[in-house]
Formats: structure tokens, sequence, C-alpha cells
């Protein structure tokens, strides 16, 4: 089915385990002819000078640089969600395509995950859910506590938009709230919400009951958190990763927990997703790990397709890209 | 640090530390040595004794001259002179001051220090501290013992003398155990009261029963009913760890002249906090999520896997009271448009703070809410106040969420809700009863999350909670005006 009027934008696959959702076609196809990767493989000659757009969705399709070759119209990817440490921006750049992710539309979604994994981790939830649940019940036992988050201190590692809302949500909870960045952030946003900036890394560590991860994934922040970092923090601390599970030095990790340098881990991501079935971390009773769902939700994946149809289509009428990615 | 920290740090050995007012406070040097901690040491200890008007001394070691130049007394010079000789007997005898108890000390090998129910280990005449040297020491005391720890070697134990007044009765269902109040909570409950379980009071049921002005009531139990407060002539007070007092029939303890007290300010927080952390890991799915991630059977991550936002939603909260309020304070960072309904409305500040709007009638709320927080206590009128019209009226996109009390909610008509997806999904801290019976059709249903009543099971409030409990119960002892009390209707 080809309609001339509309670009041709390059896309995994529909519906399945990774691909575009069903619920987003009919919107998709308004704007787009779609072109899938089965689609394009069995018509390259054609089809491979029409495409002139990536819609990446969830890191699919796969861009190297021989698809990259047969697509000489290529104008633009379009990835879904913020981080771009699965794009390599050298190669991308040398064949003049530009590119475009999801920046602020997840922030928030990301920003409420991490506060639920701090208060579930902290609660014990999960433990207090299948006690609750579970058929060799018979009473709940007096002397079943957790800790409290109320109160307590909260160090941001990567204080950007997502580490900023965190921080927003975390003063109603009269928390007190460190922060170590790149840079430190102006004095009317640290007073609105009360943050201490850190210039080392080590003072937050040493002062929080609670640490959370929410940097991008970059050389600098690669194995950021390894045995050093993990010593450093209370015993009775949690670490808390909604970033890139490379941010953590993950054996390290296994390590402090299994040794009790730490209380606890709550991580959104890990390296890879999901993690080998016989990986420690799966068995810990202290640590808690959700599927990469820091924006899964509804209206955040609507949005996020939005998004990339807008600057997709400013790609290709040489508009300014709404949230380009710039080397 | 304090000053006893202080010490303590200065010192080598174990610490056994039982009271800051200085019930029995012992400390183990490992071993003699005369280097310069060890110096410091006693030179701290000194300053230590003086503050708390007590002495020691180490083994073989001269009285410091602090010491003996401000005690008169004889006898105990006597008593310092003997007990520089380890393994010495040594008894202070002599005349107390009026109104206080004569006790004896023995000092030898091999024997036990006890604490008295009083706190009081030993007492000279004079109203000083007693000390005994390193060894061991044992004590005849006229008061009832309760514990015995063994003393180390070359342990140094300072005692302090308690007041003289006698420590108001508390029942207490149990010390540990299953369903019994945990240890340190008993050590502060010690401060302040003399100590009765429920099986020490079953047993000497005619001494103990004149004793108990106020029992400590911690998770329902123990249960207070007529035939107790028939055998408490002299109960004053219950005081409750907790702020709901549903288990409690307010009536019946008035009409025997007692007052009931509860802990609305320690429970607040942790209470919202639960309400907070039950509507994320709902909307977000967040404990089918981690068993996902955990499942054996997972092989990659669905990427239409989803949730439902909170940021920016609708929460209702019925129920603005402390706890209601401080959910709201949470929810407005979230950016979620709040809804509420009370007995009364607010004042406009207070609402205006957290940006809630009030629904006289609570259909309203139901109505335009995405969360559903139900934040009331339990009374006669609320019984089941969320049934099979209430959940009709929310949308069915909507998740209700309950750290009230299990009976606001009828649980027949709740399962059939989410059966059919009238309603999303629910999280429930509270049920009834609790836990719920193992074939409840609630724990088979895949859009609940329910928690076994942890919305105060925190080490921090845990401990408000019984600091709460003791003011209320010491200001109705003391006649003083009562914080927290509950008015039967």
């Amino acid at each position: 089915m080809e309609d001339q009027k509309l670009p041709c934008v390059l896309i995994d696959c529909i519906g399945e385990k990774h691909g575009v959702y069903e619920e987003h076609v009919e919107f998709l196809k308004e704007h787009f002819c779609l072109i899938t990767m089965k689609e394009y493989i069995e018509n390259k000659k054609i089809l491979g000078k029409k495409i002139r757009a990536i819609y990446m969705w969830y890191h699919k399709p796969v861009i190297n640089e021989e698809l990259l070759q047969s697509l000489p119209n290529l104008k633009i990817v379009a990835s879904s969600g913020v981080g771009i440490d699965h794009l390599d921006l050298n190669l991308l750049s040398r064949y003049g395509v530009k590119v475009s992710n999801t920046p602020f539309i997840v922030s928030t979604d990301t920003a409420d995950l991490g506060m639920a994994l701090m208060l579930a981790s902290s609660r014990r939830l999960v433990e207090g859910y299948q006690m609750a649940v579970s058929p060799d019940t018979e009473y709940f036992p007096a002397n079943w506590l957790g800790d409290e988050v109320s109160g307590a201190t909260l160090g941001i590692i990567g204080m950007g938009t997502i580490g900023y809302k965190v921080a927003e949500r975390a003063k109603a909870f009269e928390m007190k709230i460190l922060y170590h960045n790149r840079k430190q952030r102006n004095k009317e946003e640290e007073n609105a919400v009360g943050a201490i900036y850190c210039k080392k890394i080590d003072d937050l560590l040493r002062q929080s009951d609670f640490v959370m991860l929410a940097v991008n994934l970059t050389p600098q922040t690669h194995k950021l958190i390894g045995k050093r970092e993990l010593q450093l923090m209370k015993p009775t601390a949690t670490l808390i990763n909604i970033s890139r599970g490379l941010v953590v030095e993950q054996d390290d990790l296994v390590e402090a927990l299994q040794n009790k340098v730490i209380k606890a881990a709550a991580l959104d991501v890990t390296y890879p997703e999901p993690l080998p079935r016989d990986h420690p971390l799966l068995k810990m009773e202290n640590v808690l790990i959700t599927p990469h769902i820091g924006s899964a939700t509804k209206k955040t994946r609507h949005l996020m397709m939005e998004n990339m149809t807008e600057s997709i289509q400013a790609a290709l009428t040489s508009l300014p890209i709404p949230h380009e990615v710039l080397l | 640090m304090s000053f006893l920290e202080n010490l303590v740090s200065k010192l080598r050995g174990e610490v056994r530390f039982i009271s800051d007012k200085g019930t029995l406070v012992s400390y183990g040097l490992t071993e003699a040595s005369g280097d310069q901690a060890e110096k410091q040491a006693r030179a701290t200890l000194c300053q230590f004794s003086a503050a708390c008007r007590g002495f020691l001394w180490k083994r073989s070691e001269a009285l410091p001259d602090t010491y003996t130049s401000s005690r008169q007394n004889q006898a105990e010079k006597e008593l310092s002179k003997r007990v520089q000789q380890p393994g010495a007997e040594v008894s202070a005898g002599g005349r107390a001051p009026a109104g206080r108890k004569e006790l004896h000390a023995a000092v030898g090998p091999g024997t036990e220090a006890a604490e008295g129910n009083r706190g009081c280990a030993l007492r000279v005449p004079g109203n000083c501290s007693g000390l005994l040297p390193p060894g061991a020491a044992r004590f005849i005391c006229k008061e009832n013992i309760v514990r015995k720890e063994p003393l180390q070697i070359n342990s140094l134990v300072v005692i302090e003398a308690m007041s003289e007044k006698e420590l108001p009765g508390l029942l207490i269902l149990d010390i540990g155990g299953t369903y019994g109040v945990q240890e340190n909570i008993v050590a502060l409950l010690k401060k302040h009261f003399c100590l009765i379980t429920m099986k020490e009071f079953l047993e000497n049921k005619k001494e103990m029963s004149k004793k108990i002005q106020s029992v400590f009531v911690s998770e329902c139990r123990p249960t207070v009913d007529q035939e107790l407060l028939e055998s408490l002539p002299n109960l004053k007070v219950i005081g409750n760890s907790g702020v709901g007092v549903d288990h409690l029939n307010l009536k019946m303890i008035s009409n025997f002249g007692v007052k009931v007290t509860n802990t609305p300010h320690a429970v607040a927080d942790s209470t919202a906090d639960i309400g907070m952390a039950l509507m994320l890991a709902s909307a977000r799915r967040l404990v089918e999520g981690s068993q996902i991630a955990i499942s054996p059977h997972t092989k990659y991550f669905a990427v239409d896997w989803l949730g439902v936002e909170v940021t920016r939603a609708t929460l209702g909260i019925i129920g603005m009271g402390r706890i209601g309020y401080k959910v709201a304070q949470r929810a407005r960072a979230f950016e979620m448009k709040i809804l509420y309904h009370n007995r009364k409305q607010r004042r406009k500040e207070e609402e205006q703070a957290v940006g809630a709007h009030y629904c006289e009638k609570m259909e309203d709320l139901l109505q335009q809410s995405d969360f559903v927080m139900l934040v009331v206590n339990l009374t006669p009128e609320n019984h089941k106040m969320i049934g099979k019209k209430e959940l009709g009226l929310m949308k069915p996109t909507a998740t209700l969420i309950n750290i009230g009390r299990g009976a606001l909610i009828d649980q027949d008509a709740l399962v059939e809700a989410l059966q059919n997806n009238v309603i999303r999904a629910a999280a429930l801290d509270v049920t009834y009863p609790e836990p719920l019976p193992r074939d409840h059709p609630l724990l088979k249903l895949n859009n609940i999350i329910i928690t076994p009543h942890i919305g105060t099971a925190t080490v921090q409030a845990i401990q408000m909670m019984a600091e709460e409990a003791i003011a209320n119960m010491l200001a109705v002892l003391n006649g003083q005006p009562i914080p927290s009390e509950v008015f039967p209707k």
C-alpha cells in the first residue's frame, strides 16, 4: 500500500514484542507511509530510495553502516525516549543524518517511578504484598518494619530535568535533598526544592539515606557507581537507579548487597535487560527490580509518538527540529 | 555525642547500657593497662561520676580525690576501703535517710549483678551511688529482681540511684514474641512505668490488679473487655499506640471512668507515605513488574506493557484529617488535581496551600477522580461507605486506595467491581479481617495490591507512637492537660 503524497518512514514492525503499538498506527499513517523492515528487505532496490526517515521505537530497527549506505535519502532518525546511548552519533553524522529524541515528556513518569521505587523499597511493599497474599500466612507479625521515607536524606546524582522533578516530589515528603551534578543549578532552582549542592560526590554518598541515579549514560558516567562509591554509602542506605544499568558496576553492587555494605537496591534498569535468569541480583531479598518501565504509561508513550512525528516532519521540511540531539 | 556516648567511646570493651537515667550502667574493660587511653578513660569516668553523683573505681586503684573529698559519710569510706581488695565481701549498711530503702551489697567472685524492678540496684546512705569494684558483685535487694546479668571479670560498674517515687503500673500484653511489645519500646516504657505483662497479671491478680493504673494497647492488644476493666480498680487510662480506636468500646470504657488516648501525630507521616506508595505502585504496576523482572520465564521486556500516570491525574481524598492533609501535600508535588470530601470543609488557606477542592457530595469526588483514597477513621456511621453504588460512580479507569480501615469498604462489592472492570484496580493496606481468609476472592485478583497493614510499620513511627502514648498516659496520671484524648460519641 503506497500513498505517494506521504513521506516514507522505516519502522521495525507493528505489534509483537517490541514493535510500534497497534493503537499508534492510525495516527502515524495520517502523516507517513510506513514501511516495515520486512517490506523493505523484500524490496530494497525501490524502497531504499524512498525512505526519508527512521522511526526508532525502543531501539529498533537497529541502525548500522550497511543500512545507512542503502538509504541515500535518509534525513533523520527519530528515537523514542530520552536516552541515546544506543546510537552511534558519529556514524549518523558522517552520513548527514539528524537525530532526535523525546527528552522532556518522559521526565515526570520517570521521576514518579523513582519515587515509587524509593517508597516501595523502604516500606518493603513487595515483601508485604507477598505476605498478605501467601497461602501460608496465618497472622501479620507485630515487629515487621520498614524505614521511613519522610524526613530522610535523598541524594540525587544527576540534577537534569528528571532529577529536578524527583527533587520537587521528594520535598513534599520533607526529605533533606542533596544533589551532585556536572554544574550547580542556580540559587532560585535550588531554593525552590531546598536542594543542597555537593560538589564532591563523596559528600553526597556519605550523608544520604537514599541515593538516586538520574544521569544519562555517557563515557563519564559509565560505571560511575562502583565498589568505592558503595563503600562510602551508609550501611543503612538504598541505591535507586532510574538511569541506565551501565552507570553501576553491577558485580560490585552484588557484592555490596551480599556483604550488607548497603541496605538495599531498587533498579528500573540493569545491564543487560532482562538480566540472565541465573543472575544473583534476581535472588536477593533486598533488591527490587522493575522491567525498565520509567516511561511506561499510555499517555506518555502517545506523547512520545507525537513528538517523534513532529521531529520527522520538521526534518523533512527543513524546519528546526524540536529535540534534536547534537553531537 | 552525649556525655555518656563520649565516655563509652573512650572505654575499651563491651558496654551494656540499660538506662540513661542510670539504673544500671556497666562497662567492661577487657584488660587492665596503664596506657594513655586508660588514663583518659579514668579521668572521664571521674567527671562522669561527679555528674551523676556516683563514683567508680578501677581494680586496685585508689579512689579518685574528687570522690573522697566530696563524701563525708563514714560508711561509704569504709566501703571504699574494703572493695579495693579483689574478691572482698563488702556490705554497706547504716541507716538510710527516711523514706529510702536499705540495700546491701556483697562483693565476691562469680556472683551476679541485678537490676531491681524499679531500677535501683545498690544504694548506700547519703544519697549517692554505690560502686562495685571489678570482679563481681552481688546485691541483696529488697526490690523485686526482674533481671540478672553476669558481670565480667574486670568490669567496672556504675550504679545510680533512682528516685524513690513508685512508678505507676502499666499492663501490656507481652514482651517480645508474636504479639508482644518489642524490646526497645519496652525499655522506653520502663523509664516511666512499672511493666506488668498479661501473664504476670493473670498469675497474681490479687496483688497486680491494684497496681495497674494504665494499659498500653498496641496493634489492638491486649483486648480491653468488660472483665478486664472490672478487675482493674485503679485503672485511669488506656493508651493506644496508633490513631484508630475502632477496636475499643469507648462507651464501655468511659462508664468505668477510664480515659482513652491515641497517637494522631506520630502516625501521620508514615501513613501518608504508604498511601502514596500504594497509589504509585498500583498505577505503575510495580508488583507485577517486579515479578516479571525476576521470573524464570521472562525472556524479554515487552515494550507495550504499560501503567497509568500519576502526575497530573486527579486524586480524590475521602477524609481530610491530619493524614489526609499530608497525602494532599505530597500529591500536590506530583502536580495532581486534588479533590476532597470531609465532614467539614477546611479553611481557605489550608485548601489553597495544597490546591484542594472541596466536594460536599462524595458522589462528585467519585465521578471525577482517577485515584480515590480513603483516609477516614472507622465509626459506626461509615461502615461500608464504599459499596456497589459508590464503585459504580467511579471511573472505569480509576483506582481505589484504602489506608483507613477495611470495614469502610463492602468487600464483596469490591470483588465484583474488580472482576468486572467496573474500576481499574485497588490497593489496600487494610482489610476486614486482617489477614483475610486464605481462600478470599480478593487474594486471587490480579488488579489488586494488598499490604499487611503496614501504615505505621517503620522503626521511626513505632518509636514515636510509643513516645506519644507515654506522654498521653503520664498526662492522665499526673492530672495534666491530655494531648490526645478520645471521647465516645
